[in-house]
């Protein structure tokens, strides 16, 4: 028989948090700290609309760029918050999560050859989901000295005449770094001289704790060359409805939604319903969950300063990225070793790219409870460490 | 920062100085000064603990009473309510709009501790018209917190 694989396929690496939570379910009484959603449910009000919508009788395919009203309620929401404008009709498509939206947007704007410029570490969708689209990952790696965020320098070094993409993962997944106006003029500038286009992934962008999120297509001259990536799930605590949307220029998201609608038809319409409630009516409970992640980032900000652990104080999403390069370990022997000796799970900076390693991602979307009860364990852990050597 | 603190206590009385303090990013001493300055001030009115009372072998009945009275002239509605909080197995008295004027949350161990409050005490006051007793069958959520729910983490172990 022939082989019936894809090579393309096949050389793609799995995942490396899943390598390492299959170890972790396999053992009793572990305290994850390892998930990367929130811990909420979503809240009622919005649920309650799912269910009218059912009763209702919605249960069609909506259009394929997704409800009208749902796409305009997005539009506002983005002209109110981050003071960007869109055209409902024809710079907005809603898919099936933000990973969707990664997705079709690389195909939509990547042939073969062209070069993506990835930050890491980050989210690990982009690298496969360029590869998948026919481009070339070129990875930059962000430092910790930079507090991980992209400089303009970083930026330059790592272009090409085929350079044709920047992928812009802030408020960031694993680092919890973010990017300020400054920051991100330096980076408009350098897209705009050299003719490249941006995908902002904005996805932990209501997850900020030193003051509102910028997005780059604010930026006058950015909005043209950038899609932005957006969604429910961080934001509402609405993950397993499966939702997101893409906004750009009119250019390619007429040729997203080309593939959205071969490929998927229409997002899920029980949740485009409710997600119109959540847009709508949703702000503040999107204040009281941020308050509380912020709550819970400071106490894991002091508890590493207690254990003389260093880590960089991170203003967004919801994971702390301490430095464990002084054990002499790598990221995932440590995280072994600590699932071992203490049973917490944490995911190993090195998931996330390359330069992860030395470092360790720790989710915040757990209780304070569970939070106090693991940094006890991982001071414990610590401190033997420390004493052995 | 008043704000903040209170928030942050509503949902758990357990007062530990330093997590308020760590959590919300303020000193220790601020986070002090600010707790016994609101309860000199009556904003902080106490710390109780919400007991799911079924679950303990010792019963509770609560009861919410209706009451229509007759205001006192040039004294209105406070006075008559204070006749009627006064009693310690009142837990709560509210004023209300509508149909009746008081509302009277009670406590007691039996029926007829209730019962015989509403029809000696209370309905024997010059200035009630009318009450109206509902026992309590079953409490589903009291304090914004649901009575029975289970609180597991429902999460799945998936990837990325």
């Amino acid at each position: 028989m022939r082989n019936p694989l894809s090579q393309t396929i096949v050389n793609i690496k799995p995942s490396g948090i899943r390598k390492f939570f299959d170890l972790a379910s396999e053992r009793e009484n572990i305290i994850s700290l390892g998930v990367g959603e929130p811990d909420f449910e979503t809240p009622w009000h919005i649920r309650d609309e799912g269910i009218y919508s059912l009763e209702k009788g919605k249960t069609f395919y909506t259009s394929n760029s997704g409800l009208i009203e749902l796409r305009e309620e997005i539009c506002n929401y983005y002209r109110r918050r981050f003071n960007v404008s869109y055209d409902t009709r024809h710079e907005t498509i809603i898919t099936v999560g933000g990973s969707e939206a990664i997705d079709i947007a690389l195909r939509a704007m990547l042939d073969p050859g062209d070069e993506v410029i990835i930050p890491q570490p980050c989210y690990v969708s982009y690298e496969p989901c360029t590869i998948l689209a026919g481009g070339k990952p070129v990875i930059i790696e962000l430092k910790n000295e930079n507090d991980f965020r992209l400089t303009a320098d970083e930026l330059r070094g790592a272009l090409s005449d085929k350079t044709k993409v920047l992928i812009l993962p802030f408020p960031n997944n694993p680092t919890g770094a973010i990017m300020d106006a400054d920051d991100l003029q330096a980076i408009a500038k350098i897209c705009i001289e050299k003719d490249i286009f941006v995908l902002s992934d904005e996805i932990y962008a209501e997850l900020t704790y030193s003051g509102d999120h910028v997005t780059i297509a604010s930026i006058p001259g950015m909005k043209e060359r950038t899609i932005v990536i957006n969604g429910f799930s961080k934001a509402y605590a609405m993950t397993g409805w499966r939702l997101g949307y893409a906004l750009g220029p009119e250019e390619i998201i007429a040729q997203m939604t080309k593939i959205h609608q071969f490929a998927i038809m229409c997002a899920p319409t029980t949740s485009q319903y409710a997600a119109v409630d959540a847009i709508k009516n949703g702000d503040e409970d999107v204040k009281k969950m941020r308050a509380s992640y912020d709550q819970r980032r400071r106490f894991l900000m002091n508890a590493f300063r207690e254990m003389n652990l260093p880590c960089f104080e991170p203003f967004g999403a919801f994971y702390v990225f301490p430095d464990i390069r002084e054990f002499k370990m790598t990221s995932e022997e440590f995280a072994f070793a600590l699932l071992d000796a203490q049973s917490v799970a944490v995911v190993p900076g090195t998931a996330f790219g390359d330069s992860g390693e030395g470092f360790l991602r720790i989710s915040y979307a757990y209780s304070l409870e569970k939070l106090k009860m693991s940094m006890e364990r991982i001071a414990v852990f610590i401190e033997e460490l420390r004493a052995r050597s | 920062m008043r704000e903040e603190i209170l928030n942050f206590i509503e949902k758990n009385s357990r007062v530990d100085l330093k997590e308020v303090a760590v959590c919300l990013g303020i000193s220790e001493i601020d986070v002090a000064n600010e707790l016994a300055a609101m309860e000199s001030e009556g904003i902080i009115c106490g710390y109780h603990t919400l007991i799911d009372w079924d679950k303990v072998t010792q019963e509770r009945i609560h009861a919410l009473i209706e009451v229509r009275v007759t205001p006192q002239r040039g004294r209105g509605f406070d006075e008559v309510a204070e006749r009627i909080y006064k009693y310690p197995e009142v837990q709560a008295t509210y004023l209300i709009s509508g149909g009746f004027d008081l509302l009277v949350f009670m406590e007691g161990k039996t029926l007829r501790e209730i019962s015989s409050f509403v029809y000696e005490k209370l309905s024997t006051m010059e200035f009630v018209m009318s009450t109206t007793t509902h026992f309590v069958l079953k409490k589903y959520k009291d304090h914004g917190i649901i009575l029975n729910s289970k609180n597991e983490d429902e999460r799945m172990i998936m990837t990325p």
